[in-house]
């Protein structure tokens, strides 16, 4: 293992989230507070309970989700992506690593950010409501492979986008729709028998209700199941990754 | 003693089909200079890029220090420093730690010391907190320089170091290469400027579309292939050259003042002596006579026309 050229990335990319550390972390937090005040205060006080939890409460790990899952497609998907563009990739494939190493300085810094900024929204939620976690390791868990899979997912598009559209086609077309609709904002069980099925299909279904249940201790879906979901997307993700350095496809000519 | 770097019958095959290497065979011996010559898209940057890693070769081998670049390409990497053509930085990143990026990147544990001494030997030192985007064109080419030593690597790749750069900053980078020759650094350069190759060069080889024509000493290419050209200026005009010289093959200026006589270096007899003695012998006086020996520029050229042809 190269680990100075892994440590070199990692560092590299982290050192451009601290640099603009204050649009960095700012923004989620003004948006989370912008959800509480939307969500929580104005709609939340004539929603009742829901699976009794306060709808103030019940929003807090769909926040989290939306925020870490967006901000680690973004994170890695500009990450790679960015030295594409500038060509500076050629110093990555012309050093002694492979693609492994190149992936856990890539992959591993975009996660680090997206689990720092869900820490802070979780800091930033309670100011607005009490909220008990359940299942502390259990969440971090989740948590913790939600940045993981998702910045492996950012990292692909990276590699995959050829200008800056393309790079905010996948999150702006796929993630958030699937985001909204897999039950951050409501459990599944308040949809119409049909719909349900349908939610089903959503892999971030499974995500959302296992890390809801590590807060609240109530799912939509068994706990197992939810690991097993994210575990295969991971998979798929790294499987993915393999191929494109196998093939060098839209890295290496 | 083994060569650092050995090419063997690499070839390369873009997706579309277009061949940039047909089977180029090189080698190349620690610590010398060599500059890949040649006219854009000959192949020279595939040829660089290949044996980087930036390219996937499709056919030959090749090894960098005894290592094969692709089965051993973590010890055949980790040998060499590659300066692109493109100024390829990241514009808000600052000097110092662009460097070390590459330094950890090669597999290189932290050194302050060395990389101050990189960044210093490139009058770098007192700009390392420089964002990149506030220096100059040339000083952004000195970073690139300094990226790619950091590592301290064996074998240097120099592509096209200065295409686009005036001519005050291109004797400032051959300067540069001239220490990095000192230091014992093999550098792989390459060039599509005949006078940067005759300036800096120990050996050159001539690659056109994919093939490399020939490699050889500088100085023994000079000679070898030196046609030279004697011209004499005589004392009083003449209307045309004398039947007695018809001979020689000689050019007559507009100006009918001067003779101009080609003759090969390679060959048995010049023909200068007789040729001086027929002059005399027609009652020609000369004023003066000077010789001066083809440009690498026009061997170049007519190799190139004879590969076409």
């Amino acid at each position: 293992m190269n680990f100075p050229a892994i440590r070199a990335i990692y560092k590299y990319e982290m050192a451009r989230f601290f640099r603009t550390l204050m649009e960095s972390l700012l923004s989620p937090v003004i948006s989370t507070s912008l959800y509480f005040v939307v969500f929580g205060a104005a709609i939340g006080s004539r929603i009742s309970e829901v699976d009794g939890v306060s709808y103030g409460a019940f929003i807090v790990p769909g926040l989290i989700m939306l925020s870490v899952m967006t901000q680690a497609i973004s994170n890695a998907s500009f990450g790679i992506y960015f030295p594409k563009f500038i060509d500076t990739i050629f110093e990555i494939m012309s050093a002694p690593i492979n693609f492994f190493e190149i992936v856990i300085g890539y992959v591993g810094a975009a996660a680090t950010k997206a689990l720092l900024i869900g820490i802070v929204i979780l800091a930033t939620a309670q100011f607005f409501v009490d909220i008990e976690i359940q299942h502390p390791v259990a969440m971090l868990t989740f948590l913790v492979l939600t940045c993981l899979s998702f910045s492996l997912f950012g990292f692909i598009i990276g590699i995959w986008a050829e200008n800056f559209q393309q790079l905010q086609l996948i999150p702006l077309l796929v993630i958030t729709p699937l985001v909204f609709l897999g039950g951050s904002f409501y459990s599944i069980s308040m949809l119409p028998p049909a719909w349900q099925t349908i939610s089903l299909f959503n892999p971030i279904v499974y995500l959302m209700s296992g890390f809801r249940w590590s807060f609240f201790g109530q799912a939509d879906v068994s706990v197992g199941f939810s690991l097993m979901a994210i575990a295969f997307f991971t998979a798929i993700c790294l499987g993915v990754i393999w191929w494109i350095f196998k093939t060098g496809y839209r890295i290496k000519p | 003693m083994p060569p650092i770097v050995k090419v063997e019958n690499l070839q390369k095959t873009y997706a579309g089909g277009f061949a940039a290497l047909k089977g180029v065979s090189l080698e190349i011996e620690e610590g010398e200079i060599i500059a890949l010559l040649g006219p854009n898209g000959a192949g020279k940057t595939t040829l660089i890029s290949t044996l980087c890693g930036i390219t996937a070769p499709t056919g030959g081998r090749a090894e960098v220090g005894g290592h094969d670049i692709i089965t051993g390409y973590r010890k055949a990497r980790a040998m060499i420093g590659l300066v692109p053509q493109e100024i390829a930085l990241e514009p808000f990143e600052k000097v110092i730690n662009t460097v070390k990026f590459s330094r950890g990147l090669f597999g290189k544990e932290r050194d302050d010391a060395l990389i101050e001494r990189v960044l210093r030997q490139f009058s770098l030192w007192d700009k390392r907190n420089a964002r990149i985007r506030e220096l100059s064109g040339g000083m952004k080419r000195r970073v690139l320089i300094a990226k790619a030593l950091c590592h301290e690597p064996r074998v240097l790749f120099l592509d096209e170091p200065t295409a686009g750069v005036d001519v005050e900053l291109r004797r400032d980078m051959w300067q540069i290469v001239d220490g990095l020759r000192k230091s014992g650094v093999t550098i792989i350069l390459t060039t599509h400027y005949i006078e940067e190759a005759e300036a800096i060069a120990d050996r050159i080889a001539v690659i056109s579309k994919g093939e490399i024509l020939l490699v050889e000493d500088k100085a023994a290419l000079m000679a070898r292939m030196g046609h030279k050209t004697l011209r004499i200026d005589l004392r009083d005009p003449v209307d045309a050259v004398p039947d007695a010289l018809a001979d020689y093959d000689l050019e007559l200026s507009e100006d009918r003042h001067s003779l101009t006589y080609h003759y090969d270096t390679r060959g048995e007899g010049t023909g200068i002596t007789r040729l001086l003695q027929a002059l005399a012998a027609e009652g020609l006086g000369l004023r003066d006579i000077q010789t001066t020996q083809s440009s690498l520029e026009e061997i170049f050229v007519g190799m190139i026309q004879e590969g076409a042809a």
